[in-house]
């Protein structure tokens, strides 16, 4: 049996409550995110991510406390990302009980904060996330340019040499969302999920477009069988709108041949 | 009766001691549990849970610090028989030396090395085979560690990992997983159990493994 591919909901946090962006434009409510944790590590999530998506400096307290009562919760590994600027904002969310820190416009903005995390933490405990948006939406070998801040600023980067930078700088893993997906629910772009997969020695995660079980089945099966080759497969919508449960879409992977975690039905 | 969890300074212990809290609070009689960097403490204490985030060398030198008390505690208590749980780190640092941190001095209680996973490596479909190894993989355990590990699913993130020398191997029971290689996954003897997966990031296969190894050992 080989390394398992991980089903990863991921829950947008505002002030408190669990949102949940349709191309990042008309945000909805959809719950309290410690609640909803504890179900999709129940459900048999295999990691959860929980991405802050405030603004001010109260709720970034609230959050923390989020944080922590859902580490106390759950027995699954946590990641959180949204807003983290310097190694201290880094460090209270790591204290506040998450295993893993994911960090976007930051990393571009200041590049040495990944090799700052990565030495003060390991780099298995940074997650480097990336919005990738195609230069021609036709045409995947133009390539990719990098975006900020929740997909509105176009930095310009190319996003094969932002991807190199940061896995050597010591990003431990990356999380790969299209733009030109997010939200469509039309599947992943597969070409990028491939390019990134193909490209780098770090567990990839593919993000942004899933609407089907055999959305998440492409995202993670092998290159070599025509997939997109990520190590895990994040999804929001499907599972908030309990469209499909955890346990549906890991019979959906395992039906198709796809390595998931075994005995998570099982009692204890 | 009471349970320490080894502060090496080398990060959050929260989530190592919620899962110890949780798993023992179905004991009829659950012992104290503390978090102590006193080398004193953990030497008095019935068990020893020695958790690992951060590198070998940082490992090291906790291990090393006042005259190396810490390492003496452990390897005296290894030596006695009395229980330790290592988890990734933790089980790394029983052997004398690792590929991360070269001279830096792990306890040296086995014989063996702490490798890294070969980079270039391709899996059975030939796709490009991950360090760090970072997810969920299955355990297979031979002999007496199998009434602790069981045959599950645990949650890994390592790019190292332990190779006993023979004379250590023949000595321990172990449990292997496959990632490129076939490695050496958890090491059981006696009252001492290693483990290079996070139990407390394995839900409710984690929290079942802690179960067992209390019941097993706090008898």
């Amino acid at each position: 049996m080989a390394l398992a591919r991980r089903l990863i909901p991921c829950l947008d946090v505002r002030a408190g409550r669990v949102v949940k962006g349709v191309q990042f434009v008309g945000i909805r409510d959809a719950g309290d995110p410690v609640a909803c944790a504890e179900g999709y590590d129940r459900d048999g999530a295999d990691e959860l991510i929980f991405l802050d998506i405030t603004a001010t400096h109260e709720a970034r307290a609230i959050f923390l406390d989020v944080v922590a009562r859902t580490a106390d919760a759950v027995f699954v590994p946590l990641t959180v990302g949204g807003g983290l600027r310097t190694r201290a904002d880094v460090d209270l969310v790591l204290r506040a009980g998450a295993d893993k820190v994911s960090i976007n416009s930051s990393a571009v903005k200041t590049p040495g904060l990944i090799d700052e995390i990565a030495g003060a933490y390991g780099r298995q405990a940074l997650v480097v996330a990336i919005d990738a948006r195609r230069r021609d939406p036709d045409d995947p070998a133009r390539g990719w340019t990098v975006f900020t801040h929740g997909g509105r600023v176009d930095t310009g980067l190319d996003l094969a040499r932002w991807v190199d930078e940061v896995t050597q700088r010591g990003a431990g893993e990356l999380l790969i969302t299209s733009m030109d997906r997010d939200g469509t629910g039309l599947g992943y772009d597969l070409d990028l999920v491939r390019a990134v997969s193909g490209a780098v020695e770090v567990p990839v995660i593919a993000s942004g477009g899933v609407g089907t079980l055999a959305h998440l089945a492409e995202g993670v099966r092998p290159l070599s069988k025509g997939g997109g080759g990520a190590d895990a497969a994040l999804a929001a919508t499907i599972f908030h709108d309990r469209r499909f449960t955890l346990a549906q879409a890991r019979a959906h992977l395992r039906a198709e041949g796809i390595a998931v975690r075994e005995g998570v039905e099982a009692d204890p | 009766m009471s349970i320490v969890v080894v502060d090496l300074g080398m990060g959050n212990l929260r989530s190592v001691t919620r899962a110890l809290t949780v798993a023992l609070g179905e004991m009829p009689e659950a012992p104290a549990l503390i978090e102590s960097s006193d080398p004193a403490v953990v030497a008095a204490a019935t068990v020893a849970v020695v958790p690992g985030q951060g590198g070998f060398g940082d490992c090291a030198r906790a291990l090393g610090r006042g005259g190396g008390a810490m390492r003496q505690a452990l390897y005296e208590r290894l030596d006695a028989d009395r229980p330790y749980l290592g988890i990734c780190l933790g089980l790394q640092c029983l052997f004398g030396a690792s590929e991360e941190s070269p001279g830096a001095e792990g306890i040296g209680y086995f014989g063996g090395a702490v490798r890294r996973f070969t980079s270039g490596l391709r899996d059975a479909e030939g796709a490009p085979l991950k360090i760090p190894h970072m997810g969920w993989n299955d355990v297979r355990p031979e002999g007496p560690i199998a009434a602790l590990v069981g045959e599950a699913s645990y949650y890994f993130v390592h790019s190292y990992f332990v190779e006993p020398d023979p004379a250590a191997r023949a000595s321990l029971s172990a449990a292997t997983t496959e990632h490129g290689v076939t490695f050496v996954s958890a090491l059981a003897r006696g009252a001492m159990l290693g483990v290079q997966f996070h139990p407390e990031k394995s839900q409710r296969a984690g929290l079942s493994l802690l179960r067992r190894y209390f019941k097993k050992v706090l008898r």
